[in-house]
């Protein structure tokens, strides 16, 4: 079967003063795929996720969604359009109940019911008995486990994760790839990960960044034998 | 709007106003009047700061958005009170829509001086139009021309009632905007702006229209002051009025919809005790704001409400 493109982009570019932090990169997402992002700190991952989600603005290139351009499209607006972002510190509304944290989320989208959708985006995530919790009095993992039902519930057609196991015990990486494998194919998923084994366990399709250029694109198995990205990332 | 309790406090306390018409002594009865005029333009700084989180230093602007086109109107134009009723509505409101699309372009300490400087401006402005305003000596709007309806508001209890009928009208709708979807994405904006960003919300848009709410209520607030109290002068606009609703929603809680109206109260009357005590009455209501800022910084509803009401809106 020969694979849709989601998204897509060409010739991305963005600099910081003398930093190319983003240097000319083409890259495509397949639909229902689940495709990683790796590459040692500061190659560029975070900000090449925050180009696509719209967080910083291109200095060139081009972003197509599904075809459409959405390179000059605000932030907001391509969440609506639906590419979901989770960022690496962990961003929740501390102050309300879990609940009104993913009913944010759905009400984004202007889903309805909201009761009924925000209650079964949490659970998915297994956080449906503490949705009356004040979400900043959550455990840590819990937080991040919010985090990732509020993209969920977004419905999104992309989910962009960043850095999503950091700080994670091993039982809680455990349901976090149970919820991603769940997401798919209906949502692609755009993973920055650190933990090979989440990456090489979860993804069909690795990106290798480094200084802000694609090094290399392929299967785990691909990624693993190719000796560029060995002698960059992996250590041999 | 379900029938809970939160709704149930709401309609006691417009009950006990009520109550307080046949039992209050003259005195009191002016100063609720007043009260709940005054607190009708802190619900609405209320909805921009407490809720919104957009702390203007220049609300003295809508309030006289509403106050001089409601009195210039009575005053030169010869119009009837409803009319300048709703025009002083409308005034605070697209007040706050032009000053929020120029405003809202900045944030924080900027926000606060940007909007300063525009409630400047306007005080300016009405002492430099001094032909028609009087500037600072003001313009007494005659009680001919204070009637709404058959009511004459120069007189105590039509004055009273009209004035409790709005307050209502105003608090209920407060209560259902802060409940509706709305509400909680004001909130949200408040709470983490970045990450609302990131569920599809565009700031810019959300504050700008808390603000255009929060200009209404200052409208109506000051149409009000001017065909309820009859006068309308330069000193209304002035930089303390822009601070007063600040104070009133800090005492009372900010974030909640009857804290503004608690607040009003409580300061106008310890302003009240405290001038009949010493000249220094400011001193006094010095003291009690720090006495607040430091023992409970969320102001009394919303320190009841951290420790025990948490379903309080």
């Amino acid at each position: 079967m020969a694979a849709v493109t989601l998204l897509e982009a060409r010739g991305l570019t963005r600099h910081f003063g003398g930093l190319k932090a983003v240097n000319g990169v083409d890259f495509a997402l397949d639909e229902g795929e689940i495709h990683a992002l790796i590459g040692p700190n500061g190659a560029g991952k975070t900000t090449f996720v925050s180009l696509l989600s719209g967080r910083i603005p291109a200095q060139s290139g081009t972003i197509r969604l599904r075809g459409r351009d959405i390179t000059r499209l605000p932030a907001h607006a391509r969440v609506r359009a639906g590419i979901a972002y989770t960022f690496q510190i962990t961003q929740i509304y501390a102050a309300l109940t879990v609940f009104d944290n993913v009913a944010l989320a759905v009400q984004g989208r202007g889903g309805h019911p909201l009761a009924a959708q925000a209650m079964a985006a949490l659970d998915r995530v297994g956080l449906a008995d503490r949705a009356g919790q004040i979400a900043g009095t959550l455990s840590y993992g819990h937080q991040r486990v919010l985090e990732i039902a509020m993209g969920l519930a977004l419905a999104p057609l992309l989910l962009i994760l960043d850095e999503p196991t950091q700080g994670l015990a091993e039982g809680e990486i455990a349901t976090f790839k149970d919820i991603v494998r769940s997401v798919v194919p209906q949502t692609t998923v755009l993973l920055i990960e650190h933990n090979m084994d989440v990456v090489m366990g979860l993804a069909d399709r690795i990106t290798v960044l480094n200084f802000g250029e694609v090094l290399a694109t392929g299967t785990p198995a691909e990624i693993r034998a190719n000796p560029a990205v060995q002698a960059a990332y992996l250590g041999g | 709007m379900r029938l809970d309790r939160a709704l149930l406090l709401h309609l006691a306390v417009l009950a006990a106003l009520l109550a307080l018409h046949f039992a209050a002594p003259p005195y009191h009865h002016s100063n609720i009047a007043r009260i709940m005029v005054l607190a009708i333009y802190a619900m609405g700084y209320n909805i921009a700061f407490g809720y919104t989180g957009l702390l203007s230093l220049g609300h003295a602007l809508l309030f006289g958005a509403g106050l001089y086109s409601a009195g210039l109107l009575v005053y030169h134009g010869g119009a009837g009170a409803a009319v300048a009723l709703a025009a002083g509505v409308l005034a605070g409101g697209g007040m706050a829509l032009a000053v929020g699309l120029l405003a809202l372009r900045t944030a924080g300490v900027a926000f606060m001086i940007v909007t300063l400087m525009f409630a400047q401006a306007g005080y300016l402005t009405v002492l430099y139009f001094g032909a028609w305003t009087r500037g600072d000596e003001g313009i007494v709007i005659p009680q001919a021309a204070r009637t709404i309806a058959g009511l004459d508001l120069a007189s105590d209890a039509p004055r009273y009632l009209v004035a409790l009928a709005l307050f209502a009208v105003a608090l209920l709708a407060n209560l259902a905007l802060v409940r509706s979807p709305f509400g909680r994405v004001m909130v949200a904006m408040r709470e983490n702006e970045e990450r609302s960003r990131m569920l599809g919300f565009n700031p810019f848009t959300v504050k700008l229209a808390a603000l255009a709410v929060s200009g209404l209520y200052a409208g109506l607030s000051g149409a009000c002051y001017a065909l309820m109290f009859g006068y309308v002068g330069a000193g209304l606009v002035s930089v303390q009025y822009s601070i007063l609703p600040l104070l009133y929603v800090l005492l009372g809680g900010a974030g909640t919809v009857a804290g503004p109206f608690l607040g009003a109260l409580l300061m106008f009357y310890l302003i009240d005790w405290a001038s009949a005590l010493t000249d220094a009455h400011q001193f006094v209501t010095g003291a009690a704001l720090v006495v607040l800022v430091l023992f409970a910084p969320k102001g009394i509803l919303g320190t009841l409400r951290a420790r025990w009401l948490r379903w309080l809106p």
